[in-house]
């Protein structure tokens, strides 16, 4: 009951699929939170994951790194069953760290990237510090790496967190909601920095958010998520009214407004299909 | 001050010291200071239970520490975090109190049990003190990458196979054992003091990890000698001035970091305006 | 009283004024401790009113150290304590814990000085059981008034924030958006517990004073999501709580094995804790249904 154009998974590179999910359901205090959503990602594709709130992206992603049971279907990555702790993917998760006096420098949050899952502490090698510095570098972090993590900007916790993630130089990166409660030059910054990560280093990035214009520009393909179900493929081909009306369930609108997408639930409903009343409402501006 | 029976305070009151340095580290990078107040508290009714029916102190120190960290632990999973804790306090409290009072002992034994008796640490306390000094250290050093990765960002953690629940139930024991062995010398109300106080005000002087963990001990080592030696010379119990010594501390490290915070407040206007979860929930994360 | 309750109630029970002033009082205490403990818990400040208890411990010592009544040594530093809270920055919700601790650390260091004082200095015996303990029994006909007043000044308070206050405890961005003064409603609820734990240490003692804030709300709070309801139902339970806790100390005189009674502190806060727990039961059996329902 997934994929309206089932992208079957032409992996834009040589190899199989980095990742592999397969009619996956998973069900969370008795509701239905994914209904056999299946799709692929391939080597160093950048793929968008979007849905509203509620839409299961959270719980798509704990599945993947094996913290959620599933009730059907599998989940491959590079070919192997998923397991609870996958050095192949990388997770950059969503909330902030906020306390200015915690005593943790962005260059140390990298390093616990390295080898958190060891025992014992770590012995102080160059190898060691050359690698976190390599990783900072990669994200433009040097600027602030000895700066305490909860003195950072939004914009500047988020790339730390990303380094984090990367210098256990996973296939996958996963980023939940990296873009949200960033101003739109942060998003912005973001999304270009992960899609450099993308190309350069051949890493797979699936990034979750709920609005898919800043992904636009650089996503090669988009997993579009609405209540438990799930199209994938190229942007163009699922981002459009029939194939998210079919999604929904109800009739949707996809409008193009000066190169940005804009979604609309079709005759004065919401996606929720909820009744709206606007007051005469014109075409606005859409860049802001 | 330094002679005969007088060498095993200094003795014990540094390995204790070095105790709370290490895990109060932890305990203020946690967030867990109501916990670290909350454990010992339940230690007093193990201790005065002890006395009542005549076994050794330390024992009945360990069980209800641990007692008390286990129903922190599980109960503290489903209600409301600061609730449960604050309740499983006030009833071993309640049972300590009963203990005490169908004893022959009272008062006198309630004034030690609860700020400490520094002088009272014989010679044959100070192996098994050092032997849980010892097992504390070594938890603390195996755990330490996972530990510090689960305390900063429980959720990254979490990816990386490292669970929040089980870190926080090694912890509360770890905590559990540190208390054990720190009431006897400076008393089940101000055990708490000695781990937060210098670790407190430690983080306030240094963004780095490892140097703000050697700084705790040594503050707590200075704060331990310091209340030591005022308490032989002014007779006052030595609980008064951990306390003091340990909110001068505090003190001071707010004071030194207040510029840093003003930063903050301008730099959190840009930045991402959700707040943290509160830590003690860090378990319920993702869960 | 009939013969089917006698064994209940231990003879002289209804007779004498010691059990009865206890009654009143303490009936008093938990009702509106029982009420204002709901927004504690609400507002997780659970550790806030834990620390207020522990420095009234100072404040009654102190209080034996100058020959006043223990009840105002507790509302003194229950006092001081809630402003140097507020001052240390309580209501951020940020390195609040580690403030409220420092505070308490300060205050119990004094404590432990008083208290040395009052036994060495002034030779005070029985203070430390007080004070830490609670004297609901031996109340002075001379402290009545000012509980009559504590109490009076607490419902009020309540009565008069207790809107606003709940909106600003649920989201504090939207009070402020509607002009709620959040702060001053803050410090005016502050002062509300301070006094509150004021009253509970003099029934049951400045470290057990919690029981009384936080057991019946937390256990309300599991069953009944509706804040109205859930005030109601922590107050009553608090009242039983400490009715059942009187009455067994009382039939406890006889009991090994000293013949000297068991603490009535012992017996109240007990009985709040097993409350609490019997709290989990509803959610427990649904969490259980829940899962053996799931296809």
């Amino acid at each position: 009951m997934s994929g309206a154009s089932g992208d079957g998974g032409q992996a834009s590179r040589n190899e199989g699929p980095v990742l592999s999910v397969e009619e996956v359901t998973a069900r969370l205090g008795g509701r239905t939170v994914l209904d056999e959503v299946s799709f692929q990602i391939g080597a160093g594709d950048f793929t968008g994951l979007i849905g509203s709130n509620g839409a299961g992206k959270t719980t798509l992603f704990r599945v993947i790194l094996g913290m959620q049971p599933l009730s059907h279907g599998r989940v491959l990555v590079e070919g192997r069953a998923r397991s609870r702790r996958n050095p192949l993917i990388g997770y950059v998760p969503q909330k902030f760290l906020l306390d200015p006096d915690m005593p943790l420098r962005a260059r140390d949050l990298v390093a616990l990237g390295i080898d958190a899952h060891r025992f014992g502490i770590a012995r102080p090698s160059r190898a060691r510090r050359e690698r976190a510095e390599e990783m900072l570098a990669a994200v433009d972090a040097l600027e602030f790496a000895d700066t305490r993590v909860g003195l950072l900007s939004g914009g500047e916790q988020q790339r730390a967190l990303i380094a984090h993630a990367l210098v256990g130089r996973p296939r996958l990166l996963l980023a939940d909601e990296p873009l949200a409660n960033l101003d739109l030059r942060s998003a912005d910054e973001v999304v270009a920095l992960l899609a450099r990560i993308a190309r350069e280093q051949s890493i797979s990035v699936f990034i979750s958010a709920h609005e898919i214009n800043p992904l636009l520009p650089v996503m090669d393909r988009v997993v579009y998520l609405a209540a438990g179900r799930a199209v994938s493929g190229r942007a163009q081909d699922v981002v459009r009214s029939d194939v998210l009306s079919r999604l929904y369930g109800h009739h949707v609108d996809v409008l193009h407004v000066h190169g940005r997408v804009i979604v609309v639930a079709g005759a004065g409903q919401d996606l929720g299909g909820h009744e709206l009343r606007f007051p005469d409402a014109e075409t606005h501006e859409v860049d802001a | 001050m330094f002679s005969g029976f007088m060498v095993n305070a200094w003795v014990v009151a540094s390995v204790v010291a070095v105790v709370a340095g290490v895990v109060g580290f932890f305990v203020v990078l946690r967030g867990s200071a109501f916990v670290a107040h909350a454990i010992p508290n339940g230690a007093f009714a193990g201790a005065a239970g002890a006395v009542l029916i005549g076994v050794d102190t330390l024992v009945g120190l360990a069980v209800f520490s641990l007692l008390g960290a286990l129903v922190i632990g599980v109960l503290g999973r489903r209600g409301r975090h600061d609730a449960v804790t604050a309740l499983a306090l006030v009833t071993m409290l309640g049972l300590g109190a009963l203990f005490l009072s169908l004893s022959s002992e009272y008062e006198p034994a309630v004034y030690s049990l609860l700020f400490g008796e520094v002088l009272g640490i014989s010679s044959n306390e100070l192996a098994p003190t050092a032997s849980l000094a010892a097992v504390c250290v070594l938890v603390v050093a195996l755990l330490y990458r996972p530990l510090m990765l689960s305390s900063v960002f429980a959720e990254a953690g979490q990816a990386r196979g490292i669970d929040p629940w089980r870190m926080e139930i090694v912890f509360l024991f770890v905590v559990a054992l540190a208390t054990t062995m720190t009431v006897p010398v400076v008393g089940t109300f101000l055990v708490f003091s000695l781990m937060i106080g210098a670790p407190a005000a430690a983080r306030s002087f240094t963004a780095k990890p490892a140097l703000a963990l050697w700084l705790s001990v040594a503050l707590a080592l200075a704060t331990v000698w310091a209340a030591i030696a005022l308490s032989y010379t002014t007779d006052y119990p030595i609980g008064f001035f951990v306390g003091s010594i340990g909110a001068a501390l505090y003190a001071l490290g707010r004071v030194w970091a207040a510029p840093r915070r003003r930063l903050d407040v301008d730099g959190a206007v840009t930045s991402g305006t959700q707040p943290p979860s509160h830590p003690p929930e860090r378990h319920t994360i993702l869960t | 009283m009939s013969h089917f309750l006698a064994p209940v109630f231990e003879t002289g029970f209804f007779d004498s004024d010691a059990v009865r002033t206890a009654v009143i009082v303490g009936a008093v205490v938990a009702l509106l401790s029982g009420g204002l403990g709901v927004f504690t818990v609400m507002r997780r400040q659970s550790f806030a009113a834990e620390a207020l208890g522990d420095v009234d411990t100072t404040g009654g010592s102190g209080a034996f150290l100058v020959g006043a009544g223990p009840l105002w040594g507790f509302l003194a530093s229950g006092v001081l304590a809630a402003g140097a809270m507020e001052l240390v920055g309580i209501q951020r919700t940020r390195g609040r814990d580690l403030a409220t601790g420092i505070v308490l650390a300060a205050a119990l260091g004094l404590a432990a000085l008083f208290l040395y004082f009052d036994t060495t200095v002034h030779d005070t015996t029985g203070a430390a059981q007080t004070v830490l303990f609670g004297s609901i029994f031996t109340i002075t006909g001379s402290t009545i008034p000012l509980v009559a007043v504590l109490a009076f000044v607490v419902v009020a308070i309540m009565l008069v924030i207790h809107r606003p206050l709940l909106l600003s405890t649920v989201s504090p961005e939207i009070a402020t958006a509607r002009g709620v003064p959040v702060r001053l409603l803050g410090v005016a609820y502050l002062l509300a517990l301070a006094f509150a734990v004021a009253l509970c240490a003099l029934t049951i003692g400045s470290i057990l004073s919690t029981a009384l804030l936080v057991g019946p709300a937390a256990a309300a709070l599991r069953v009944s999501k509706r804040p109205g309801r859930a005030i109601l139902a922590a107050a009553l339970l608090g009242a039983a709580s400490m009715w059942l806790g009187i009455v067994l100390a009382y039939d406890s005189y006889y009991w090994p094995p000293k013949g000297t009674g068991w603490p009535v502190s012992f017996f109240v806060v007990t009985i709040v804790f097993v409350i609490y727990l019997l709290s989990g039961v509803p959610g427990w059996r649904e969490r259980r249904r829940a899962r053996g329902g799931r296809g």
